[in-house]
């Protein structure tokens, strides 16, 4: 993978380090691959998001594991036994409000590292496995978060599992066995609870190879940046140790501050009420609203009156990502040198906010209009806009090399931005 | 940067702004002073016994507290013997014994407190099809919290405004959703006693049974807020101290 001139660090003549290394070259992997991995020199803080996206899966996974061991997945106990985490479990409360919290967390995070691909046109040649196996892993989280929010067994709990698993019985035929199988029997119940916990301690694990995955494929080519420009030598690159692994320390410490915050002083503010209050199959809330990360996705299911309609819609607006490299004509990656783009890019953004708003909402009035308008401006974003845009659009002068607009061009610059590549 | 700054505001907006528009079910109830909120907040003991003796003389006669045991209390100042105190004057079930019987017994300090009533069936035959929910968590399921709470204690209208018909056996209240209640009026002043010489207005007795009630589905709140300080205080200079750090290895990249 290493294609770029590598000289070992310093600690790799230990002696010991020789010797596990010639047997299992995992030092040979981390020098070559976290220590002097070359990264473009201009990597904004945007460039943050893909490792606090792996810290929080970190995080989840190990506050996680202590909620299981106190966990009891059954429709009888499991919200008196998430009530005795809160209350009696040393430190449950903040173990809890971390996983609960951290869920939304994680969600923002790679909310932000999708957009900052998309305004920086990561996903482009040669990136478009990189950016499938993104789209993957956050299938996955969708899956995992909302098979975890069913376990506390709380009305939202109970009643958003109904509605979401029955979106498949929209399908002809099968439709109706699908739910049957994914219940384990004829509504949502104590076998649906046990198999839903079985797969959320699961799914994570999935998560995490597929994020080797990604982060092999990262490798390959290196950090996309914000010029979207590929490195021309040495002079656009530096070694991720120490300059990376700092900038991210300090994104960390700020992302934990505000983390920090919604854990101790504002735990429920994400949250909805009704999911403190028991399942009950008899009574239904007055209305079933997702997590606030699904609220998009949401809107665009009741966007249009026809169930099945809706549910293809809906697995629609992720599945046009995966054809995104290529619906994107555009051979410029950074919308910092697209104009009409970044206009677009805007407003899809906005696009995205009005289809939260609207999955909010009750279905009815001005939030449904809201809702069903945004739903066609996402399709048309993605089949209309971003093809035309490659066509019509006039991208501004690209520089030379990422080091240009810093350095300035000539031999001079060349020979300064070298140094940082051998210092460290 | 700026795109950053601005990327981060709206996708944060976006989070915050859709809680409270998941809010919009019934009326919002209008925020009292309470001494536990905010960064220091801390419940005050005496506000808290108080509380719980307005949910004991009262409230207990219908709803449930299946969350809290009795040796909770400790949590609000009272003493490991005013605690066996108040478990003795419950009789629970308890057994199999060795003749394979069920017995009654006086309660013990690990015992949850006693439920009115032995099931949601019962309950709901007792209070005219109305269920009274369980007061555990009332002040983390209903929106407003502990608001919720005191502006429906003291929302009652003796008269319905004009043009509301009330159904059979049901009260006009401005802050229950649908504003039809099957509670009667709970409180009235002087209802309790407080051995403390505090004066028991209905006022009064609402807000102390909210703080009750506010530290019954929080009860770590005072904890969580004194760690939460430290982590905070904590978390800011580490970020300072790598902001510099930042600085410094970055001096000599221009970027």
């Amino acid at each position: 993978m290493a294609k770029y001139d590598y000289v070992p660090s310093p600690f790799m003549a230990n002696s010991i380090v020789k010797w596990v290394d010639h047997r299992l070259p995992i030092f040979t992997l981390i020098d070559e691959q976290l220590v002097k991995y070359p990264a473009p020199r201009n990597l904004n803080y945007l460039w943050n998001f893909g490792s606090l996206a792996g810290i929080m899966l970190v995080v989840m996974i190990l506050s996680g594991i202590f909620l299981a061991m106190n966990y009891n997945p059954s429709t009888a106990g499991a919200f008196d036994s998430v009530e005795r985490i809160m209350r009696d479990v040393n430190y449950g409360w903040l173990i809890r409000y971390i996983h609960m919290n951290g869920a939304s967390m994680f969600f923002i995070v790679v909310y932000i590292h999708i957009l900052r691909g998309l305004y920086y046109g990561s996903y482009k040649y040669p990136r478009e496995i990189l950016w499938w196996l993104g789209i993957v892993i956050f299938l996955l989280m969708m899956a995992t978060a909302f098979m975890g929010y069913v376990l506390p067994w709380g009305q939202m709990s109970f009643w958003g599992a109904t509605v979401i698993t029955n979106l498949f019985s929209a399908f002809p035929i099968v439709g109706e066995h699908i739910v049957l199988w994914l219940w384990g029997g004829f509504s949502v119940d104590n076998p649906t609870l046990n198999r839903f916990f079985a797969l959320h301690y699961l799914m994570p694990f999935v998560i995490a190879g597929v994020v080797l995955l990604h982060l092999w494929a990262l490798h390959v080519h290196g950090s996309n940046n914000p010029l979207g420009i590929d490195a021309k030598g040495p002079q656009d690159k530096i070694p991720f140790h120490p300059y990376y692994t700092v900038k991210d320390a300090f994104g960390l410490a700020v992302f934990f501050i505000i983390f920090a915050y919604f854990v101790f002083f504002s735990p429920y503010t994400l949250g909805h009420p009704d999911n403190w209050i028991e399942a009950n199959p008899l009574v239904t809330p007055p209305h079933i609203v997702p997590e606030w990360y699904f609220l998009p996705f949401y809107a665009v299911l009741r966007a249009v009156p026809d169930k099945l309609g809706g549910v293809l819609l809906m697995f629609g607006s992720i599945a046009i990502l995966f054809l995104l490299p290529w619906l994107d004509t555009s051979r410029v990656r950074s919308a910092r040198f697209r104009p009409a783009y970044r206009v677009f890019f805007w407003l899809f953004v906005i696009c995205c906010l009005a289809l939260g708003w609207a999955g909010a909402m009750p279905a009815e009035g001005v939030p449904l209009l809201v809702g069903q308008v945004a739903t066609v401006w996402y399709f048309l974003h993605f089949l209309v806009f971003l093809p035309l845009l490659g066509w019509f659009e006039r991208p501004l002068p690209l520089p030379a090399s990422i080091a240009e607009p810093v350095l300035g061009g000539g031999k001079a610059g060349m020979v300064a931005a070298t140094k940082p590549m051998e210092k460290a | 940067m700026r795109t950053a700054k601005l990327l981060i505001a709206s996708v944060l907006a976006f989070g915050l702004g859709l809680g409270a528009a998941s809010a919009a079910e019934a009326p919002k109830p209008p925020a009292q002073k309470w001494a536990h909120t905010g960064f220091f907040g801390t419940f005050d003991r005496a506000e808290l016994q108080r509380g719980f003796q307005v949910y004991k003389e009262v409230c207990a006669a219908c709803h449930a507290m299946h969350q809290i045991r009795y040796r909770n209390l400790a949590g609000i100042g009272l003493s490991e013997a005013e605690i066996a105190a108040i478990a003795k004057e419950y009789e629970v079930t308890d057994g199999p014994n060795d003749e394979g019987e069920m017995f009654q017994r006086p309660a013990r300090a690990s015992d949850r407190f006693k439920s009115p009533f032995p099931n949601q069936q019962a309950a709901r035959a007792a209070n005219g099809g109305a269920y009274p929910p369980d007061l555990s968590l009332i002040a983390k399921n209903r929106v407003g919290g502990e608001n919720y709470v005191y502006a429906l204690l003291t929302g009652y209208k003796e008269t319905p405004p004009a043009g509301v018909t009330l159904m059979d056996g049901m009260y006009y209240n401005d802050w229950f959703a649908g504003h039809q209640i099957g509670m009667a009026p709970p409180l009235s002043d002087d209802r309790v006693t407080y051995a403390d010489g505090t004066k028991a207005t209905l006022a009064q007795q609402a807000r102390d049974v909210s703080v009750f009630l506010a530290w019954a589905a929080s009860p770590h709140l005072e904890a969580r807020n004194s760690l939460g300080v430290k982590v905070m205080i904590f978390l800011i200079i580490l970020a300072g101290l790598l902001y510099a750090t930042k600085r410094k290895v970055w001096r000599d990249i221009k970027h």
